[in-house]
């Protein structure tokens, strides 16, 4: 059994009177793929916002790589109009509040459900900018060429993981003259620039086609044994989901409804509830 | 990254065409009459594209929709004179008439010129802190009303002994007395004015070819994806806001050699749309397109629709040449070019050889499909 690299304590998140994630909690082990999935509007987004910094979590802890990066308690007014569970219990931790490049910093990289390429760039630039993070150089010696060697290495790596990509022919076009499944794949290619330990994907194969959906699963498999990586991902796409994730993570309104193997999830009657919904006597 | 022989051989014939240009004002300078009009228009456009190009690096590559130019030349240009000013005329009173200067030193004008980019800079960075976190319009207006209100407190009558109120400094080194340091020798003024704000420019260009610079238009396009790939919005925005202050000031520095004179009054929110012009009119984004923009403005306003104003050009019977006409015309002109270049005149693309072969090319290609239909 591995170890936990991400894991979500009670993570609840409140939007003034609406509870979209509600005390969520799960691990993603360390080496695995693991899907969340769950029907529209049951939170999904939001959770992912939380991991990465977007939103502070009303309530609760995550923590990555053994270290606790966010924690959240009930204040002010939200003590009163609070309507989750657990609001108690976090209450004498410090509040963790960073911002997204400080989660990225850590290690945890994500793509967009609506790409968000930068638009004026080149497909090459785009990859070449996520290293920015990882750059040794300082404003000096950036603009005076001080450092050659380093922009030497940070071009080079970005000119590997595009062949890696197979998107190397594109490199000087521009990024939204790509195809959509390019695109989506030069968005992935982009958040491997900053290598990261975990990858969040937020629906990959978002408007794919089922040879592309095939074909992305395999991918993803692929780069995640290329680069040590672990992949956590919201996905629609059942037959991706279920043939290659080691686990799924099933939420329905904000709640946690089931968490186990494909085959437990397949089976399993609440799941199965929550998406066809329930017959009525 | 080995650079193909393309790019070197571009970069030699960029560097040629810089290099003559340069070589091309130096003659310039000694065969036309220095009173010739064409040498302040060079003079002032040069100093106008370094207060665009600095107002670019803020607006078209970091997307922050500032208006606070005039103030942080302002301060450039106060800083440049209070400076540079010899210690015996702050004594005296030709200058300081009202008030009895405290500053009691002065510098050579080099020192005093980096000095005024780096206290616009300071100004910016304090500033930066809260303003940053404004967006857009909201960002705009702050900045605006900060360089309101620097100006009026540089006419504030407390500050009298510093500022000299609302009266003008004089008697700083201006761009007609420029000697190599430590020599007599002559520095042409307009070689002067251009080989400086030239190079500040460069600098410019040298770090939005950058690292740094691939940030800030990474935040330009999208803030959100920028902080997902671990750029932090706030030190990025800041640093491009102190960089652009900086030049700002020297700029402002240099536009107090260029008049002579300095006074807060000349540094209105009119100036900050003067430039705001010209970047939108060069082109949001394009290095090259703040320089000819600031040209084609300068030149515009101060010199080849003067005709316009002068009303012994009427033919009997007509009486549309009079004092104010050029302004009319100039308007004119500025909302055919935002007509026709939606992107300004440059768009977002850069004057190199690279970008002239290929333009020229199109031309051909166009004429050769031109050609091919009549036949």
């Amino acid at each position: 059994m591995s170890e936990a690299l991400l894991r979500l304590e009670n993570v609840t998140m409140q939007f003034g009177g609406v509870v979209a994630v509600d005390s969520l909690s799960l691990e993603v082990e360390t080496g695995k793929i693991v899907a969340l999935i769950g029907p529209n509007g049951a939170g999904k987004t939001t959770a992912f916002n939380c991991i990465t910094g977007v939103y502070q979590p009303t309530n609760g802890l995550i923590s990555f790589d053994d270290k606790l990066v966010v924690s959240g308690h009930p204040t002010g007014k939200m003590k009163r109009d609070y309507k989750g569970s657990n609001s108690e219990k976090y209450l004498d931790k410090e509040i963790i509040d960073p911002t997204p490049d400080e989660i990225t910093r850590l290690g945890i990289a994500r793509t967009f459900q609506n790409i968000r390429l930068w638009k004026s760039m080149s497909v090459f630039d785009n990859v070449l900018t996520a290293k920015h993070m990882r750059n040794r150089q300082n404003v000096f010696t950036a603009t005076f060429r001080l450092d050659r060697a380093e922009e030497k290495r940070m071009r080079q790596e970005t000119m590997e993981l595009l062949e890696e990509q197979n998107l190397a022919q594109y490199k000087d076009d521009l990024a939204v003259s790509l195809p959509y499944g390019l695109q989506r794949r030069l968005e992935i290619a982009r958040a491997l620039a900053t290598d990261p330990k975990l990858l969040l994907l937020d629906e990959p194969a978002a408007g794919m086609n089922p040879q592309e959906t095939l074909e992305l699963g395999e991918f993803i498999v692929e780069i995640q044994k290329k680069h040590n990586l672990t992949i956590f991902m919201i996905e629609h796409h059942m037959d991706l989901v279920m043939r290659f994730c080691d686990k799924i993570y099933v939420i329905d309104f904000g709640k946690l409804i089931a968490g186990g193997t494909p085959a437990e999830i397949k089976n399993n009657q609440r799941v199965i509830d929550a998406y066809l919904g329930v017959a009525e006597e | 990254m080995t650079k193909t022989k393309e790019e070197k051989r571009d970069a030699i014939i960029a560097a040629c065409c810089i290099g003559a240009f340069y070589v091309l004002i130096l003659i310039l300078e000694a065969v036309v009459p220095a009173t010739h009009i064409l040498f302040s228009i060079l003079k002032k456009s040069a100093v106008y594209s370094l207060a665009a190009v600095s107002m670019n690096l803020l607006n078209g590559f970091t997307g922050l929709f500032s208006l606070g130019q005039a103030g942080f030349m302002l301060l450039g240009a106060y800083t440049y004179a209070i400076l540079n000013m010899p210690t015996e005329l702050k004594l005296g009173t030709s200058v300081y008439k009202y008030y009895e200067c405290a500053i009691h030193f002065d510098m050579g004008f080099l020192p005093s010129l980096l000095l005024a980019g780096v206290i616009a800079a300071v100004f910016a960075a304090l500033i930066g802190i809260p303003v940053l976190r404004l967006k857009s319009d909201y960002l705009a207006i702050a900045t605006l009303g900060f360089a309101e209100i620097i100006r009026a407190v540089f006419q504030w009558e407390a500050l009298g002994p510093v500022t000299n109120g609302a009266n003008i400094l004089s008697g700083f080194t201006d761009l007609n007395h420029i000697y190599i340091p430590f020599t007599k020798i002559a520095i042409p003024p307009t070689f002067f004015v251009m080989l400086l704000s030239g190079i500040c420019i460069a600098i410019v260009l040298l770090l939005i070819n950058s690292s740094f610079g691939r940030a800030f238009k990474a935040i330009r396009d999208d803030e959100i994806a920028a902080e997902a790939m671990g750029i932090n919005l706030f030190k990025h925005k800041e640093m491009s806001f102190i960089i652009s202050s900086f030049f700002a000031g020297i700029s402002g520095a240099l536009l107090a050699m260029y008049q002579f004179t300095v006074k807060a009054a000349t540094f209105k929110t009119a100036m900050t749309y003067e430039i705001l012009l010209i970047v939108v009119i060069g082109g949001i984004g394009s290095i090259s397109g703040s320089c000819i923009g600031s040209f084609l403005f300068i030149a515009c306003n101060e010199w080849w629709l003067r005709f316009l104003d002068e009303s012994s050009n009427n033919i009997a019977g007509l009486n549309i040449f009079r004092s104010g006409f050029r302004k009319v015309v100039f308007s004119l002109i500025i909302m055919v070019i935002v007509l026709f270049f939606r992107k300004g005149l440059m768009g977002d693309k850069e004057l190199t050889a690279k970008n002239v072969r290929q333009f020229i090319a199109g031309k051909k290609s166009e004429k050769k499909a031109k050609g091919g239909e009549k036949a």
